[in-house]
């Protein structure tokens, strides 16, 4: 029986969060209004959107072994070049979404193909100078296009009645829901295909799946553009959910709030990524209503400062839980059940890299 | 030429700022094989203690300088004994622990001091012009130049004539032979932290000179352009890491003055993926 | 009664095991030599000995337990160590190499500079600029610049030209009159002139210990463990040959 749990319990959840909407379950604490009111669907959608987001971030750092500090890059991409053809070549919204996410897939191919030239460190700081790069044009509004500091709206003329108004909340969340369902399905798909087995086979050491005869850098590759082409149309959804692009989406913070993610959650689980993802856009936006709240403004000093800053809540949690709980939440049923198992004891000064 | 004077002065100072920042960071990276998110953090610790001894507190401005690098220094020491050293064995780890505080610190200078910047009490002395070639030329600039410069000489004299200088040299080209050595490298560790923090707050609490004010943002926005400078100057070279400062300093003001505005730190950053990608064993050659 | 005893040592690096149980026994006095084809796990072996991989098993020194102990703290416990590519630091100059393993208040400086006189006039050169020989000779400088009770050696002679390979042979016979030295060599002509004892290893294994003149005698054994005569042709043998 509690196999038959295990295994269904996923579309349960699925079923759960596709009837939402109907529902009117007040959650106190969790959420402001009841379950199915605007309010709390554009959050929950949020939320979703993340999780999945994290997801496809993790084909990345937890299934491939690369860490990538310029992810957001492709999510802005797919957001700025849905908006912009429909604001400037004048596209309804599906062929600029096609448009955008196809931008995003040709850009993490193109910069994937010379990042991953180099190793190690060497490669998160590639991506993070391309996206940097690209932060700054976003910022410098190069022709008008970009609009610098204020982002631009998405028309809404070019959307369709069903994505506009705040009664139409309902269908943006299904859609945010939609993209997750998607993610999770290729990110599942694709590591459990021969490909994704190569993989994990880099991520634990390269060198020995060269030695198999198999060249690393084309499935690196394969897996930095799928996961460009997740967070773009990641960035499409951004876009119908935000109703609009904002060079805040481009910076680096938002490539690091990625990694806090998917650490927090469980880095190369299947589920971590997702609950990390949904959790951290909760805690972001809780902590944030929480930071303004009469209750926090009433505390001495010591305590309303540090709760009136989400960032700093979540960065501290964040080096708690790289600290305290290698593999992140979702190893922590695990941890819980075996007990307090000593992690290994490391040769303390012993630095292993380049042992042969 | 009046402009050129003072674009190359400014270029300079922004460069002494790099300096200050990339020299630790370059030494850190070098020794420990750890890319220090925080670093540009600590610069803001620098700045805000700094900026606090100086209004608040009452000090002078020196004394508000030495504040400040006394203040980063002790915050970098800390976050060496307290999160690197436990994840020695698991380096990406130590990595994302910077992260994490290189976006906590920020965002509780925030929450103490708000979002806005705060304007920075210009010393008399130090607020004035001075006439260099026909151009009118900020004392700050100068400053920091001077700081800089003063920062290099110590660390080649620490490097070339001591014994932990010695043992940081050696680190850089091979830890572990180093502990073979019966060396406790550790040490080494938290000392180059101290002193990467230093330099970084000192470059802080003189950027609120530099830029007039202070905010909770500046040193990670400053962050990106000392990694292009340690990349480019060579990781663990702090005589590299000086010629690379002036040369990203001078490009940029040149460029965003001549170009349209932005293109210099857009040319910057996209100089940092063609360098790695040019010569990728600067940075990597040890970690593979 | 041996000086260092490893018993079960293990040692997996990135999901590869490499010991798979080693067994060695070093002699409180002369030359101990570790042997064994390329690959068997000799480097490695010192390697874990050291510290400096992650291992599990035991090892003792001088009747101490330091299997747990870090890198640097199994060296001050009396153990000089120069490994299989010199360690040396070739951006430093030679006598910033030697001062970097001084640990003793009176650095043994004479012995050294009167076993290796080249290095004193070699001073100030950056050690990146030696010939491999004379690398080899500062790594074998820093281990007996101090009052060391074990010395390992890997590989001293590899890569060297016969001349060479021989004054090292020497240095390291007249070292092992005072402290006894843990050679691992592939050279048999060289281990048949200054080892007392060996160990073989095999696939990470202790395949043989015993008297290393007795192993090399017994012509079966030497082929059946070290594969003499067929994997090791580019063996350069200082005097006569080794088959």
């Amino acid at each position: 029986m509690t196999a038959h749990l295990k295994r269904w319990w996923p579309l349960a959840l699925l079923l759960v969060l596709i009837a939402a909407p109907y529902s009117a379950l007040p959650l106190p604490g969790l959420l402001d209004g009841p379950l199915g009111s605007p309010g709390s669907l554009q959050l929950i959608a949020l939320c979703l959107l993340y999780g999945g987001l994290a997801t496809g971030y993790d084909l990345l750092l937890g299934r491939t072994g690369l860490l990538s500090f310029g992810h957001a890059l492709y999510f802005a991409t797919g957001l700025y070049a849905t908006d912009l053809a429909m604001l400037e070549l004048d596209l309804d919204l599906l062929p600029a979404a096609l448009f955008g996410t196809a931008c995003s897939v040709a850009l993490a191919l193109a910069l994937g193909a010379v990042s991953l030239r180099v190793t190690g460190i060497g490669f998160s700081m590639v991506t993070l100078a391309f996206a940097q790069a690209g932060a700054i044009l976003v910022q410098r509004n190069p022709g008008g296009y970009t609009g610098g500091e204020e982002g631009r709206s998405a028309p809404a003329p070019h959307l369709p009645d069903a994505l506009v108004g705040i009664q139409n909340t309902a269908n943006l969340y299904w859609i945010a829901l939609a993209y997750l369902v998607l993610t999770l399905a290729v990110v599942h798909w694709t590591t459990a295909s021969p490909t994704g087995r190569v993989w994990a086979g880099i991520r634990e050491n390269e060198r020995r799946v060269e030695v198999l005869g198999l060249r690393p850098y084309g499935f690196k590759l394969l897996a930095f553009t799928v996961s460009g082409a997740l967070a773009g149309a990641g960035g499409v959804v951004y876009l119908l959910l935000t109703g609009g692009a904002t060079p805040q989406a481009a910076s680096s913070d938002a490539t690091l709030a990625l990694l806090v993610m998917v650490v927090l959650g469980g880095s190369g689980t299947r589920w971590g990524p997702l609950l990390g993802g949904v959790l951290y856009t909760w805690a972001a936006h809780r902590l944030g209503d929480l930071a303004n709240s009469a209750a926090v403004a009433d505390l001495p000093a010591a305590l309303r400062v540090p709760l009136s800053q989400p960032l700093f809540l979540l960065g501290t949690l964040f080096v708690a839980v790289v600290y305290l709980l290698p593999g992140g939440l979702a190893k922590l049923p695990a941890r819980l059940r075996t007990g307090r198992t000593p992690t290994a004891a490391a040769p303390a000064a012993a630095l292993p890299e380049g042992a042969a | 030429m009046s402009t050129v004077v003072l674009l190359a002065c400014t270029g300079l100072g922004l460069g002494a700022l790099y300096f200050l920042v990339a020299s630790g960071l370059s030494l850190i990276f070098g020794l420990m094989d750890v890319l220090n998110f925080a670093h540009g953090a600590l610069l803001s610790v620098g700045a805000y203690a700094a900026w606090w001894a100086a209004t608040d507190g009452g000090t002078g401005f020196w004394l508000a300088v030495v504040f400040g690098t006394v203040v980063g220094t002790a915050a970098s020491v800390l976050l060496e004994l307290a999160l690197i050293r436990p994840l020695y064995v698991r380096p990406r780890d130590q990595i994302l622990a910077t992260v994490g505080v290189g976006l906590a610190l920020p965002a509780l200078l925030m929450g103490v001091w708000g979002s806005d910047a705060r304007p920075f009490p210009q010393p008399a002395a130090l607020s004035g012009t001075v006439g260099l070639l026909g151009a009118t030329v900020p004392v700050n600039r100068f400053v920091l130049m001077a700081a800089a410069l003063a920062v290099l000489v110590a660390l080649r004299l620490f490097l070339a004539r001591t014994r932990y200088g010695l043992i940081v040299r050696a680190g850089v080209e091979d830890r572990a032979m180093v502990t073979a050595l019966g060396i406790d490298v550790r040490r080494a560790f938290t000392l180059v932290f101290a002193i990467g923090g230093a330099a970084a707050s000192l470059g802080g609490a003189l950027a609120g000179l530099y830029f007039g004010s202070v905010n909770p943002s500046q040193g990670t926005g400053l962050l990106i352009f000392a990694f292009v400078v340690v990349v480019m100057g060579g990781m663990g070279s702090v005589t590299g890491a000086a010629v690379a400062s002036v040369g990203v300093g001078l490009v940029q003001q040149f460029a965003n003055y001549y170009t349209a505005a932005g293109l210099g730190d857009l040319s910057v950053v996209v100089l940092l993926a063609v360098l790695l990608l040019v010569k990728p064993r600067g940075l990597t050659g040890r970690l593979a | 009664m041996s000086l260092l005893t490893v018993r079960d040592l293990r040692v997996v690096i990135d999901g590869l095991h490499i010991l798979h149980g080693v067994e060695l026994d070093v002699a409180a006095t002369g030359v101990t030599a570790l042997l064994g084809r390329n690959g068997a796990g000799k480097t490695t072996t010192v390697r874990a000995v050291m510290g400096l991989v992650p291992r599990t098993g035991t090892v003792t020194f001088d009747g101490a337990d330091i299997t747990g102990l870090p890198t640097h703290q199994v060296v001050r416990r009396g153990i000089g160590y120069a490994p299989e590519d010199r360690g040396v630091f070739a951006q430093l100059s030679v006598a910033e190499n030697l001062r970097l393993a001084e640990r003793d208040p009176d650095p043994a400086y004479d012995l050294v500079f009167e076993l290796f006189p080249e290095l004193k006039q070699r001073h100030r050169q950056a050690a990146g600029t030696l010939s491999g020989g004379q690398q080899q000779m500062v790594a074998i400088a820093r281990t007996l610049l101090n009052g060391n009770r074990l010395v390992i050696a890997d590989e001293p002679t590899k890569g060297l030209a016969p001349k060479i390979v021989t004054e090292v042979a020497d240095v390291l016979a007249r070292a092992a009159e005072s402290v006894p030295v843990l050679l691992v060599e592939q050279n048999l002509a060289l281990v048949r002139r200054i080892a007392g004892r060996c160990a073989v290893l095999a696939d990470g294994r202790t395949a043989h210990q015993g008297d290393a003149r007795a192993l090399l005698a017994d012509e079966d054994a030497a082929r059946r463990l070290l594969g003499v005569g067929s994997h090791q042709p580019e063996t350069t043998a200082p005097e006569g040959s080794s088959r």
